[in-house]
């Protein structure tokens, strides 16, 4: 019987062996590739690598296929190897004026200069089961449209030259003018909004678009409009030391959401527009969405707002973001509590028996 | 399913690259897991820790390959006062053969390649879940506990930014008021583990979730002891005979929970006792939770036994 305590080394061990088994599934079904995962789960890959903050498709295809689909536990393998890499200096901010768009729509207005592009999208499908996709299925090619002459200026750009809407110059951020790093970093509150933007890029879509969806139904609204959701490829750039200039190290896919909101104005600024912003690798749109609405609703201190609402409360939200945080505390439940369940037990036990020696006391001076 | 998907397209050399890393090659990895950047970070914030007992000292905590919540946070401080001479010993509960604990220590012969012991007198470093062994620590001893919620006002009080201001204030009438009210409504403390402390007269802090039973053993300890919330990102600490007073009040002195049975292994009186459900009839039986303790007694027991029969 104490048997089940012992013994914890060879449990783990054959647990491992029996998960690695039930990984691999039948044998006579195919094992899953890694570009398969890249090109057929593109969207999960995606997650994986905003949510892990590390932008390498081989490698959150790997973490999915060793997590058996779970993203959570990919982004937390994802995670795990990011912390051990070096970190050796911060790129240029990318400028997603210049991107290669693939995808840019405005809700705002009806045609922006550059156009609305469409792009690879879920909207507007019939959420039916296409019972084609069963079987293996040759998509015949998507017809080619002129590509759009030059770059597409940014919507908010456009609005933000009237002054209607406020800049992009933020002179909130951490301490120097350095951008700070929540990974190398312990947060402290108040949080600057470069720190906050990077809380919410690593944090849980679910999380966040319960929040985002929160501020909507009345708690802590802050009228959004969609200013601009463009997706597409944009060009990394970092300033080597000994060089003193740019280099291009690559390119990578973002999805980008301006969010446009209303600000009354305060004491010291008149009424203009304000913004949310929210970025994810890949295509992540719904991520961006919902991180556009939180960043929005956080700055209510920055912009003399009352914080009433949840989502507008930073400690609330910052310290709840990050799901692989979140499940490892939830799970660590899992773990045995029972010397500290053996003290509650001691305790109530006493506390028992004390009150059933007052019940005793208390009828046997009521009989008399 | 169709055979085509058998034809395995080539994968990209990067992921092929990082998939060797991933897949447990250690050799890559650093003395101890972390690099040294960050050992220098994390042996910073122990310092201060030293310096100011019982103070929670902010540290860039890092994304460690076991989860939040499970240790992170005392495998980070342990990497980092880790040497190749050390003598590593891991409990839970008291234990070194529970799962979490077998699995810290694995960490740590596979990362660092040091010696591991179950012996508490031979260990040099203890990394410590939920309690503080029964066999008395000794001067250069190292104990190591692991965090879950190094805040002892945060049940009290939700914000860390309301919290520090009240530790730097030590303004801790609220928590006394709590202790007050537990008296006031079952007539006692009702605090059975993380019984907060005192720290040399002057922080309030949470002693991680070990049974109030652990608490007199922290006062004027010859050990270092180190507590690391990897999660929270805060490190503390109690510097060698520092005193550690439970809170209480002079007519509620505090008091350790005691047991009416003895092990059934070893017949200790005065240790920690699991109580382990042996049928679904009431059956119960008392064991020690220090599983070395236990160990130990039996172990001398047996030899005096074998010396009376020679």
């Amino acid at each position: 019987m104490y048997v089940a305590v012992k013994g914890g080394e060879r449990a783990i061990e054959n647990a491992h062996k029996l998960l690695a088994e039930e990984r691999r599934g039948d044998p006579a079904v195919p094992e899953l590739t890694l570009a398969q995962i890249d090109q057929q789960l593109a969207h999960a890959v995606d997650r994986v690598m905003t949510e892990g903050s590390l932008y390498d498709r081989g490698l959150a295809a790997l973490a999915i296929k060793q997590a058996r689909g779970d993203l959570i536990e990919a982004i937390f393998l994802l995670r795990a190897y990011r912390t051990t890499l070096p970190r050796f200096g911060a790129s240029e901010p990318i400028d997603t004026a210049a991107m290669l768009v693939r995808r840019r729509i405005s809700a705002t207005f009806k045609d922006v200069p550059g156009g609305q592009v469409l792009g690879p999208t879920f909207d507007y499908t019939h959420r039916l089961l296409d019972f084609d996709l069963e079987g293996p299925t040759a998509p015949p090619p998507a017809e080619e449209g002129e590509a759009a002459p030059g770059a597409m200026p940014r919507v908010v750009d456009v609005l933000s030259r009237d002054g209607l809407l406020e800049t992009d110059e933020e002179p909130e951020m951490s301490g120097d003018d350095s951008v700070g790093d929540v990974t190398r970093d312990p947060l402290e509150f108040p949080a600057d909004r470069d720190l906050r933007l990077q809380v919410l890029a690593r944090g849980d879509e679910g999380f966040l678009l319960a929040l985002g969806y929160s501020t909507q139904r009345g708690y802590g609204n802050n009228h959004p409009f969609a200013g601009e959701i463009r997706l597409g490829e944009v060009a990394v750039e970092f300033v080597p030391e000994e060089l003193g200039f740019p280099v291009e190290l690559g390119e990578i896919t973002v999805t980008e959401c301006q969010m446009i909101n209303q600000f009354r104005g305060s004491a010291t600024r008149p009424p203009q527009f304000t913004r949310g912003y929210g970025l994810a690798f890949g295509h992540c749109e719904r991520k961006a969405m919902a991180m556009a609405l939180v960043d929005r609703a956080l700055r209510a201190r920055e912009l003399g707002e009352e914080v009433t609402a949840p989502a507008q409360d930073e400690e609330f939200v910052l310290s709840h973001a990050d799901n692989v945080q979140a499940t490892g505390f939830v799970e660590h439940l899992k773990l045995p509590h029972y010397v500290d369940f053996q003290a509650e037990l001691v305790m109530i036990r006493a506390m028992r028996a004390a009150a059933e020696e007052q019940a005793a006391a208390a009828g046997k001076a009521a009989a008399e | 399913m169709s055979d085509d998907t058998l034809t395995l397209p080539p994968r990209e050399d990067a992921s092929t690259a990082a998939a060797a890393g991933a897949a447990g090659r250690l050799s890559g990895y650093n003395f101890a897991y972390l690099d040294e950047q960050t050992k220098r970070m994390i042996r910073r914030a122990l310092l201060k820790a030293i310096a100011i007992p019982g103070y929670q000292v902010p540290f860039g905590s890092r994304e460690m390959p076991l989860p939040y919540g499970w240790g992170t946070g005392g495998i980070q401080v342990t990497a980092s006062v880790i040497g190749p001479d050390d003598v590593l010993k891991v409990i839970d509960q008291g234990a070194d053969d529970t799962t979490n604990a077998v699995s810290i220590r694995k960490f740590f012969a596979r990362t660092a390649g040091v010696a591991t012991t179950e012996r508490t007198t031979e260990a040099t470093l203890i990394q410590t879940r939920h309690r503080i062994p029964e066999t008395p620590l000794k001067e250069g001893q190292i104990l190591v506990y692991q965090v879950p919620i190094p805040e002892p006002l945060r049940w009290l009080e939700p914000r860390e930014t309301e919290t520090r201001r009240m530790h730097a204030l030590a303004e801790y009438g609220v928590m006394q008021v709590k202790l007050y009210e537990d008296i006031a409504r079952y007539g006692r403390i009702a605090t059975a583990y993380n019984y907060p402390v005192r720290v040399n007269g002057r922080y309030i802090m949470a002693p991680s979730p070990i049974p109030k039973f652990d608490n007199p053993k922290m006062h004027r300890n010859p050990a270092i002891q180190l507590f690391g919330a990897g999660r929270e990102r805060r490190i503390y600490a109690v510097p060698p005979y520092t005193a550690v007073e439970s809170l209480d009040f002079e007519d509620h002195p505090f008091a350790v929970e005691r047991w009416d049975q003895a092990c059934a292994l070893c017949g200790a009186t005065d240790s920690f006792l699991d109580e382990i459900v042996t049928d679904d009839a009431g059956g119960r039986m008392f064991l020690c939770s220090d599983t070395d303790h236990c160990a130990e007694r039996r172990r001398s027991r047996g030899a005096d036994a074998q010396e009376g029969t020679t």
